[in-house]
């Protein structure tokens, strides 16, 4: 409880109005802010400069860290502990090696992008302060929610609850933690 | 805006352009085939292994585009309604590549040793492969080739003129119903396409995936092009009120789709005929592997897959106008050297060669046929603007 609250959270009626509050947000100077929708918005991306993040770098490593282990795994095999001569064929018989070194690239890939998008998301996550909110269960229904962390730098209890209420929510709430 | 409210008719600068880009390829193309004509009469043989390939190639690009557009009839969505005209203007220049057809015709003797009599007579193979590869029936074959696609692409691009007069629903529903057939008549003549101008230059060798790899090589040929063509169009007008980033940046990914099923194919044939390794499949890859051959296989695998593919998995390149030309007009130089690959180490029964006329070869049909390409493209309004999905296609480019 090293903080009192998490942040100032504004609950709006349409999804044109979440997208111009986080972008006033974010022209505002505010950094740590986050939307919640009960359906994707593509705008939101934008307003809120989400379009950037490393989960890419992380499937590409993935992807590199199968490939290399597929390759190692038949090469030490077949060249180094179980040398057997197969039609004639040289020991490192590398066409045959490329279906699997794909394969093992592939699953790579795939479990880095699913385990990476839990970490990234911070997930498993059993606790989070925005549903202290007793109306955030709405953000599954019908309403709109912009959150403004207490963590930002430009954070200032009255002045950003004075400035969230100009965006003309339906309600602003404070965030327990 | 709303599709309605863009007129997509040629703008008159974009048509003195479009003219202007037509001439400049209709001379390329004229003295191209004029240089031709001479290396005919100077080294006939030389002529017909030069004309062969290059026809190949853009035979692929047309057939690429058909494909395309039927497949979009089949799928729907807004990267396949903003290149309906490009496809369909493509598709038009099939008669001319019927016409253009006819000196292969005249080469069979010179291109396919299984037109001599004596050397099937001299060989218990061909006599037995006589049945299906000899002269009148490998003209019939290629006739119902190209009546199968002229007509495939006379039902389409009228459907698509019935649309542009009196609206969508009834035309849409037609093209739908006859993409699925055309695209198994696709299938089918390029399959057999290939065996018999292609693979029958050795008819002691056989690949059943030989089909599927220049059906991948079209689509990636053409999507090539398609893309060049687009981002062209996308900074002038009409086009560059609603042809935007996020169209272009869905025609990139299937640029890379193809790249992939490219290499898949190739390697598939490859790794089956190196496993097994047999005597009368291997020496087709011994052939193209030695004499100055295996060069040109390494750039394939490098150029024509590795490098391609690796720029072409970055976002920023897709969604970089200047930067996804350069990979596309790349990709297309190298379709040529596969395609050469392909055809010619068989021809010249010898170490690697190029000669003059197969850089003449591409420069001349190329140009005719960009020239005949861009007359069809300038005679309909750029996009399809009475397709019900155009609104949504157009929507789906703003972000």
């Amino acid at each position: 409880m090293t903080k009192p609250t998490h942040g100032l959270m504004a609950e709006f009626e349409t999804p044109t109005s979440l997208v111009n509050a986080a972008r006033a947000a974010r022209e505002k100077g505010y950094r740590k802010l986050d939307a919640y929708s009960p359906f994707p918005i593509e705008e939101l991306n934008d307003a809120l400069h989400l379009h950037k993040n490393k989960l890419p770098l992380i499937v590409l490593a993935g992807g590199i860290v199968g490939a290399v282990t597929g390759y190692m795994l038949q090469y030490f095999v077949t060249v180094w502990y179980f040398p057997i001569n197969i039609g004639g064929r040289p020991l490192h018989s590398w066409p045959s090696y490329i279906v699997i070194t794909f394969e093992m690239t592939i699953l790579f890939a795939a479990l880095s992008a699913v385990l990476g998008l839990l970490a990234l998301c911070g997930l498993p996550m059993p606790y989070h302060p925005v549903f202290n909110v007793p109306r955030f269960a709405l953000a599954s229904r019908n309403r709109f929610f912009l959150c403004i962390e207490a963590s930002d730098p430009l954070f200032d209890h009255d002045a950003t609850a004075d400035f969230l209420r100009r965006l003309e929510p339906k309600e602003v709430s404070e965030v327990e933690n | 805006m709303t599709a309605a409210g863009i007129d997509f008719s040629v703008t008159s600068d974009l048509r003195s352009e479009i003219r202007a880009w037509r001439t400049r390829a209709a001379i390329a193309g004229g003295v191209g085939l004029l240089l031709l004509a001479l290396g005919a009469v100077l080294s006939p043989d030389q002529f017909f292994r030069s004309y062969l390939w290059s026809y190949i190639f853009y035979l692929g690009i047309a057939l690429g585009c058909m494909a395309w557009l039927m497949v979009q009839y089949l799928t729907g969505g807004a990267w396949g309604t903003v290149i309906r005209r490009p496809c369909e203007a493509a598709m038009r220049t099939l008669p001319l590549l019927a016409a253009l057809f006819i000196p292969i015709a005249f080469g069979i003797p010179r291109l396919y040793g299984w037109s001599h009599p004596e050397i099937v007579a001299a060989d218990e193979l061909l006599r037995q492969k006589h049945v299906y590869l000899n002269t009148p029936f490998f003209l019939l074959r290629a006739a119902v080739y190209f009546a199968g696609w002229i007509l495939f692409q006379w039902r389409f691009n009228a459907w698509s003129a019935a649309e542009d007069a009196r609206g969508g629903e009834l035309a849409q529903r037609r093209m739908g119903r006859l993409a699925g057939p055309g695209l198994v008549f696709w299938g089918f003549s390029v399959t057999f396409m290939v065996i018999d101008w292609v693979l029958s230059i050795n008819p002691h060798w056989f690949s059943t995936i030989f089909g599927m790899l220049f059906m991948a090589g079209q689509g990636l040929s053409s999507m090539a092009f398609l893309i060049t063509l687009m981002i062209l169009l996308s900074h002038r007008r009409p086009m560059s009120e609603a042809l935007t980033r996020r169209h272009i940046h869905d025609l990139g990914k299937f640029l890379l789709a193809c790249v992939m099923v490219w290499a898949y194919f190739s390697f598939s044939q490859f790794l089956i005929i190196w496993s097994g390794n047999l005597p009368h499949e291997i020496t087709w890859y011994m052939q193209r592997l030695s004499g100055g051959w295996q060069f040109m296989a390494l750039a394939l695998i490098v150029c024509h897959f590795a490098l391609p593919f690796a720029l072409l998995l970055s976002r920023d390149l897709k969604r970089n106008f200047k930067l996804l030309t350069g990979v596309a007009l790349f990709v297309l130089l190298m379709r040529m050297v596969d395609i050469y690959w392909l055809v010619a180490p068989d021809l010249l029964k010898g170490s690697f060669a190029v000669s003059w006329m197969d850089f003449v070869a591409p420069v001349g049909i190329g140009g005719i046929w960009l020239a005949y390409f861009l007359l069809q493209l300038e005679k309909r309004p750029l996009m399809p603007v009475n397709d019900p999905n155009l609104e949504e296609a157009l929507v789906h480019g703003r972000e």
